[in-house]
């Protein structure tokens, strides 16, 4: 507590604002409650379709595989040929998510799904993301049982699914969902923008892919409009 | 670490002569400038995005104090504690003592500066507990006992053979004819080797790029996904974070990401950008049990309100260094403190003081480049120079150099009589240059001469050409 008030006192005598703390709080609160969006880049300000080819674009740029699929009903399918073409064990584990939960995976006989979070010893992953930016290639994931975290950096493969309609220009649109979705202020444990597959520039500044999280990224897009 | 920054000159030397270090550091040179620039340039907005990116870390700063509260209050309520720590050595003992309520042998660690200021990993070794570093840079030093040359590139100062050989020498339980001549193997072998030590790690401990007032979070950039396992596998998470990393708002950390990758490694955005609010939820079957963060002045509250203000919105990018010529010189070693090239020339002496910084704020050409491409638009050299004038005020500089430059200031002063002696010296000069026009020795200008030839003055001064090109074009 005593370093708490030192601290902050130190700050405001630094500040020389001790006297107008109450002029200074109608900023903040307002800047906190407004929070204004600031320069947004027009490169994501798209309508739906090139949007979402931007973000397909942006994504395959930070070496992501992308497909599209006209709706859940191919995933299972899907994701056997994507683990079956990289001669993976036909094994995938997922969470509860009720998207991902309500395709017909009993189709894919030989695919065993594994469920809930990861220990470290699957091969691949699959998740359901709860957005993506177009102006970076960046999908957005929540933490829970629906998605686990674990599935986002332990397996070596990591497969993700994401709805077209879900697609949004630029982050700031993000933030207005995890408000719409957790409330003004509150936030899921971890939301996860992840661009890519992980690498590493640490060795004589060459880049290498899979550095600790999975060595590679594959991204579904499910668009109901895809023959447009 | 132990300051080593008055020792700069012989650093200097040794680094010049260092065949590994010169070849590694052309490195920084090649891959750091073109792809900053090439990003930048990719973005129209860029600019206007680094003129907002500072408006917001100077609201920021005028309003730190209440800003911290709000903070404080958003990480309470979603279940996290905050722990204030005034210096160095009470954020190491916050850690110590989470650490050893929750009986931890080993803790991993995700890349960061911050604790390599307060000598986090130094200290923990002494308590018996384990510190991993689990970033592939870092990892690779802690196996050589240094500390980082770089702050996002913490091994650039290091070949390829160098980590092999490291690898080797350390992971004896692997075979001894395993092939590692090419980078992926190494990376491959650094991933297994680390992998176990997440799970078997009590506590997880990161740095943070931001924090966020509006909601609570701590927000790690990471390329290689380390810091997410770190934080995520660890029984209990612990932040270290000095108190100027706050942003208001998820919008306002949105807007420097734009700047911060870019400047860094030339990314649109780095691969994982991970906002974190509180420890584990009664839904979620990932995440720690414990959620802490330590909340660092160390310093920082005393630059407030100073000419060195505005070092304060340093978003810890790198480019300072990656354009500097003296950093691409000498590597980050050589500066002899934890924070290298020209921004640790600013802050080194602001947390240390000016006499423990020795050179470091003339390790400059002056160039500018560091303020060119500061993405915070830091005035770095301006605040260089204002650690020069103290260092002259308190007769901290080098005697020769002092009298030089009282010598000087006594010319400068009188311009008749200064002109009086240029007119002297000069045409003094180009006669003992002779016909090559260049001067290979010079009496008290060894320092020059040794290394490269002064070209001689010819011709007339500047004020007797001023004067001629005037009076010649007189209506």
């Amino acid at each position: 507590m005593t370093a708490k008030h030192n601290i902050l006192t130190r700050v405001r005598t630094a500040l020389g604002s001790q006297g107008e703390a109450a002029g200074r709080r109608e900023v903040v609160e307002a800047r906190l409650s407004g929070a204004p969006r600031g320069i947004v880049p027009q490169r994501g300000q798209l309508p739906r379709n090139e949007r979402i080819d931007l973000f397909r674009a942006q994504a395959e740029s930070v070496n992501a595989t992308v497909e599209t699929v006209g709706d859940y009903s191919e995933l299972p399918h899907s994701v056997s040929r994507y683990l079956r073409e990289r001669n993976l064990p036909a094994a995938i584990r997922m969470g509860d998510d009720a998207r991902l939960g309500a395709a017909d995976w009993l189709s894919e006989r030989t695919l065993e799904i594994l469920k809930g979070p990861t220990d470290g010893s699957d091969m691949a992953g699959l998740s359901h993301a709860f957005a993506a930016v177009a102006e970076t290639g960046t999908l957005a994931l929540t933490a829970g049982g629906d998605n686990p975290t674990t599935l986002n950096f332990l397996p070596e493969y990591h497969i993700v699914v994401i709805h077209a309609d879900d697609v949004e220009g630029d982050m700031e649109s993000i933030w207005d969902r995890v408000r719409t979705r957790f409330g003004k202020g509150e936030m899921s444990r971890v939301v996860n923008f992840v661009t890519g597959p992980s690498r590493s520039g640490d060795i004589e500044q060459k880049i290498l892919l899979g550095a600790h999280g999975p060595r590679a990224l594959h991204i579904v897009v499910v668009d109901p409009a895809k023959d447009r | 670490m132990q300051l080593t920054s008055h020792k700069f000159k012989s650093h200097v030397s040794k680094a010049l002569v260092d065949a590994q270090l010169q070849k590694a550091l052309g490195n920084v040179e090649k891959g750091f400038i073109d792809k900053r620039a090439k990003a930048a340039g990719a973005l129209p907005e860029f600019e206007s995005l680094r003129d907002n990116a500072k408006a917001i870390k100077d609201h920021t700063l005028a309003n730190l104090d209440l800003y911290l509260e709000t903070y404080e209050a958003r990480v309470t309520a979603a279940g996290g504690t905050v722990h204030w720590a005034e210096t160095a050595a009470d954020a190491r003992n916050i850690v110590l003592d989470i650490c050893k309520r929750r009986g931890a042998r080993t803790v991993t660690k995700g890349k960061s500066m911050i604790t390599e200021e307060i000598g986090l990993n130094d200290f923990l070794s002494q308590h018996d507990i384990e510190p991993v570093e689990t970033d592939l840079g870092e990892y690779i030093i802690q196996l050589r006992g240094e500390h980082p040359s770089h702050i996002i590139a913490p091994a650039v100062h290091l070949n390829k053979d160098q980590v092999e050989g490291d690898f080797r020498r350390v992971h004896t339980h692997l075979p001894e004819f395993r092939d590692l001549t090419e980078p992926t193997a190494l990376l491959s072998e650094a991933r297994e080797v680390l992998r176990q030590r997440y799970f078997e790690a009590d506590v997880g401990i990161t740095g943070a790029n931001f924090l966020v007032a509006e909601t609570g979070s701590s927000v790690i950039v990471t390329n290689e996904g380390n810091g997410d396992l770190t934080q995520t596998l660890g029984k209990v998470h612990v932040v270290v974070a000095s108190i100027e990393k706050i942003v208001p708002t998820l919008e306002d950390t949105s807007q420097i990401l734009r700047v911060l990758a870019r400047s860094a490694t030339g990314q649109d955005m780095s691969v994982y950008t991970t906002f974190s609010t509180g420890p584990k939820r009664p839904d979620d079957p990932d995440g720690p049990e414990e959620y802490h963060v330590i909340l660092l002045d160390n310093g920082r509250s005393s630059m407030l309100g100073t000419e060195y203000q505005d070092m304060l919105r340093c978003i810890r990018c790198g480019a300072c260094m990656n354009h500097c010529p003296v950093y691409h010189a000498v590597g980050g070693h050589a500066y002899g403190s934890v924070y290298p090239g020209p921004m640790g020339a600013v802050l080194t002496p602001s947390l240390n003081g000016i006499d423990k910084a020795g050179h470091l704020p003339n390790a400059s050409t002056f160039c500018g480049r560091c303020e060119a491409v500061c993405p915070m638009r830091i005035p770095l050299p301006k605040m260089m120079r204002h650690w020069r004038e103290q260092e002259f005020e308190k007769h901290l500089s080098a005697r020769a150099s002092r009298y030089g430059l009282g010598l000087w200031a006594f010319f400068a002063r009188r311009p008749k009589l200064y002109r009086a002696a240029v007119s002297l010296a000069m045409p003094l000069l180009s006669r003992l240059a002779g016909k090559r026009h260049r001067l290979g020795a010079l009496p008290l200008a060894g320092g020059w001469t040794d290394h490269r030839d002064l070209p001689a003055p010819e011709g007339p001064t500047f004020m007797q050409q001023y004067r001629k090109h005037q009076a010649s074009h007189r209506p």
